[in-house]
């Protein structure tokens, strides 16, 4: 008999050391997420996927399964708040959307248009952050990222590379890579790396290939990020494994 | 080139010999390279990285997330005035303007020479004894224009901090009104040897003492022993909590100066009852002067066996502490921030559940106590749970020190039963005219008048030590913003809402501050704490919005002054935007103003 626990009103089994969003993904209900990534173990930070469980809130990407849970996913108060994170994180960066390549495969765009976020909400923090075009294959543009670690944890996890970390705290917080010089043409990066197809959003793209896909006819153009997410759910992350180069993760 | 490199290796291969070159020992080393050198040069990282197998980037990131750290040479005398609100009140603001001017300098600029950097600093815990400052990381007391203006000189003539004048760097305990705790002086190991004779149940005896943890959350001390030692793992550890950063906060240091021993003992008691092996505290930079004495202190105990193999001829009790210092990192007095922090990490803290009880440091079942309640459950097992349970009331037994600073004649030390007022201890500490205190710190309480019959404890008014005083001349909306400051300096940034939410807090409350504000930006805080209270993933996060909202309700008419009748104002402030140009042509005039309509 496998355990069961309630998501807006549903049954949702789970295995033994799943995590509330495992659960949820693999058996089809989408709880919206931008840090978490079914092949990596949770990361907990973006907080996008916030739910109501027994009445108080938790990341439901980091919070275990527990069998007579009540978890609240797709109700007005947990969509306006992931709203205002949305909004949090648009506000943060420089995010012009009409002049990025990743345009319609940008999951913080996609989670946008989901959410129905019309407004900027907050006063932009407009931080200077100067992009790294001295890789002779790969451009980083840093306006755009969310801090969301995966490219971190793909390059230490699955390349074994460690090109990319995080420097500074908070607001000053900011994503560095692996050279004494600073610069991404000093790294041992290659075009090949799982970290350069874990980027959410428009950071690590790879040079002259931006706009083969016209805009309108990307991932995001064809169908909303909820129901992609779910496509990607069963390639499920292996939960034992202990990371210990990412921030926050036990 | 080659030379300089050279330079900034040179005593390198000691320190990290001296950590028997353990990548766990990442932030200490750095610790120590920063002492040695004045800043951590990438040639140091690269040297740290191939003995420890730590990628250069990640030793940056780790360097980076400390306030103590730098990167770049950042001056050799490096300033920091301690920037708490009672530091305010005192008048370190002038001071620090002074000292800028003397040294030709501006705040957060090294100086073109090289010689001196000038900054604030997060509360250094010398608040009964301000304003104050660290100078390459070692505080000095009691600032005043004459002080700071012989530190001018000093440094102008390059005099080695250890010739500066011993008087500067005299910290008081300043203990106003002791009781069970600070005048404990029983003999070093007897409550140790005791136990051991009686073969008393350590666990049992905490809890039937019923004493509650002492940094703030007051979770039963005895019971978390015992989940600690009931947890499966290869080695369990005992960590006591010494980041003392919340800003007000300073009983542990005066502790830690008066009674280590009891400290200790209460560590290798933990010890005894968990079954641990090892054991750290960890020490905020701050109370970087601190180093020594209490490493003596460990010395003494090793001496006298009480700590170290068979510890009192117990075969198989083996036990020892090493002390960790900290770098300036409010958030590493999050306990699972602390335990990253042991590891040589960034400070971020973990998610939980697991806890640390289960999976502390190194992933191993670990005991995390404020140093206070190290020092209580010594005094509890001393006293007996009966004697201490008659001290304080009934779900807060034992005494509690408080730290009292703020507009009073006589601020310091102050230990009570639990279950005092605070109206005892205003009058006790000879405060008049008392608007407000903040109890606990900027994360905990801003009371008014009216709730001065309230009282410390857990029932009531829980509360890590802070007691900050603030009398009717005191503008409490910028005692807020002061605390706003705080928050927004010290979130660690692993998660949205507090990176950002603390942020735009501070913006709001400096938009406030300079007459932008309008009933929209109340709201917009009031917004601001609904996300941070329900998705950040700390306490620090949760808390931030703590002392606008509570001023907000108490004080609304610091608020309401300060406000446009407008409804909304656009944040853009055109005038504060030419600024920059105006610092760059040098000019100051009416001219190079664009003209405020007055209203
Ligand atoms: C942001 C933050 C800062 C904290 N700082 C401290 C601190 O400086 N000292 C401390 O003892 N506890 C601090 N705590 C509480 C610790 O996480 C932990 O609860 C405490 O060390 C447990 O010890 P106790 O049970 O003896 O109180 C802090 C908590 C948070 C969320
Ligand atoms: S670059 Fe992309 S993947 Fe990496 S942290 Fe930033 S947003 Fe996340
Ligand atoms: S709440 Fe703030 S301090 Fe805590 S994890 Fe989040 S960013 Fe860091
Ligand atoms: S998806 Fe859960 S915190 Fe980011």
């Amino acid at each position: 008999m496998t355990d069961i626990f309630q998501l807006d009103g549903a049954n949702i089994p789970f295995e033994p050391g799943q995590t509330v969003m495992q659960a949820a993904l693999t058996a089809g209900h989408y709880i919206p997420h931008l840090c978490y990534h079914p092949e990596f173990k949770p990361h907990g930070s973006c907080k996008v996927c916030t739910v109501k469980v027994n009445g108080r809130t938790a990341a439901s990407c980091t919070m275990p399964a527990e069998a007579g849970l009540n978890v609240e996913s797709n109700i007005e108060e947990m969509n306006g708040l992931r709203r205002t994170l949305v909004q949090m994180l648009f506000a943060e960066g420089n995010h012009f959307c009409p002049s990025c390549e990743k345009s319609g495969n940008c999951m913080l765009q996609a989670l946008g248009y989901d959410l129905e976020v019309h407004t900027a909400g907050f006063r932009h923090l407009y931080p200077d952050r100067p992009l790294d075009a001295s890789h002779k294959d790969i451009l980083l543009d840093f306006n755009r990222c969310i801090l969301c670690e995966l490219c971190v944890r793909a390059s230490a996890e699955v390349d074994g590379k460690d090109v990319f970390a995080l420097s500074g705290r908070g607001i000053t917080k900011h994503l560095i890579v692996n050279a004494e010089s600073g610069l991404l043409k000093d790294t041992n990066i290659a075009l090949t790396d799982k970290a350069m197809q874990v980027c959410p959003v428009g950071v690590i793209l790879p040079k002259r290939v931006g706009f083969s896909i016209p805009i309108g006819k990307r991932r995001y153009d064809q169908r909303p990020v909820s129901a992609q997410a779910l496509d990607d759910a069963p390639r499920q992350a292996d939960a034992s494994g202990s990371c210990d180069v990412c921030e926050g993760t036990p | 080139m080659a030379a300089d490199s050279e330079m900034q290796t040179t005593g390198l291969d000691s320190i990290l010999d001296r950590y028997a070159r353990d990548p766990n020992a990442l932030l200490q080393v750095l610790r120590e390279v920063q002492e040695l050198h004045g800043y951590i040069s990438s040639a140091a990282i690269g040297h740290i990285g191939a003995k420890l197998g730590i990628p250069h980037a990640r030793i940056e990131g780790v360097a980076s997330f400390y306030s103590f750290l730098h990167l770049r040479p950042h001056g050799e005398y490096r300033v920091l005035f301690s920037d708490n609100i009672t530091d305010r009140m005192l008048g370190s603001q002038a001071l620090m303007e002074q000292m800028c001017q003397q040294l030709w300098l501006q705040p957060g600029k090294v100086s073109e020479d090289g010689l001196v950097s000038i900054n604030t600093t997060s509360c250094t815990g010398m608040c009964d004894q301000g304003p104050a400052m660290l100078v390459n990381g070692r505080a000095i007391t009691k600032l005043t224009h004459q002080r700071v203006q012989e530190i001018g000189h000093l440094i102008r003539n390059r005099t080695p901090l250890a010739d500066w004048p011993a008087d500067f760097f005299r910290v008081e305990d300043n203990i106003r009104r002791s009781g069970p705790l600070l005048d404990n002086s029983i003999a070093p190991g007897d409550v140790l040897r005791a136990v051991i004779e009686s073969g008393k149940d350590v666990v049992e005896a905490v809890k039937q003492s019923g004493l509650r943890g002492r940094g703030g959350a007051g979770f039963p001390t005895g019971q978390k022993w015992e989940a600690c030692r009931n947890a499966p793992g290869a080695a369990r550890h005992v960590v006591c909590n010494a980041d003392e950063g919340e800003p007000g906060t300073f009983k542990d240091r005066v502790l830690l100066t008066r009674q280590a021993d009891l400290v200790f003992e209460g560590m290798t008691l933990c010890a005894l009852a968990v079954g641990a092996r090892h054991g750290y505290l960890y020490l905020r930079g701050e109370y970087r002067y601190l180093l020594e004495p209490l490493q003596g202190v460990l010395q003494r105990r090793r001496d006298s066996n009480l700590l170290g193999k068979n510890i009192l001829g117990q075969t198989d009790f083996d036990f020892d502490i090493a002390i960790h210092l900290g770098a300036g990192a409010y958030i590493c007095g999050e306990e699972s921030a602390l335990i990253e922090s042991l590891e040589g990490k960034r400070g971020v803290p973990r998610s939980r559940p697991p806890f640390p009880v289960t999976h502390g440091y190194l992933q191993q079942p670990t005991a995390v106590d404020n140093v206070e309640t190290f020092c209580s459950a010594t005094l509890a097992i001393q006293m007996g749970a009966e004697k201490f349970r008659a001290i304080g009331t009934e779900r807060s037994s034992g005494s509690k020190l408080i730290s009292v600073s703020g507009d009073c004649p006589r601020p310091g030390i102050y230990e009570y039963p639990f279950g005092v007022s605070v109206r005892q201890v205003l009058q006790d500490c000879g405060a008049v005219n008392t608007r407000a205190v903040q109890i606990s710190g900027p994360s905990g309480m801003c009371i008014a008048e009216s709730e001065f019959g309230r009282k410390l404890g857990f029932e009531d008014l829980p509360t890590a030590g802070a007691f900050m005083v603030f009398d009717d001349s005191r503008d409490l909306f910028e005692v807020a913003r002061n605390f706003v400051h705080f928050f927004a300096h010290e979130s660690c940034g692993f998660c949205t809402p507090c990176r950002v939410g603390t942020s735009m807090l501070k913006q709001t409350m400096d938009k406030i501050a300079a007459g932008h504000g309008t009933r929209h930006d109340l709201n917009e805080i009031e917004h601001l704490d609904q996300v941070l209270q329900t998705s950040s993933h700390c306490g620090l996060g949760r808390s931030a919005c703590n002392p606008v909202l509570h001023t907000l309700k108490r004080f609304r008419p610091a608020y309401e002054n300060r406000l446009k009748s407008l409804d909304f104002e656009p944040a853009f402030d055109l005038d504060g935007a030419l600024a920059r140009a105006r610092q760059m042509t040098g000019r100051d005039d009416a001219g190079a103003h664009l003209k405020t309509e007055e209203t």
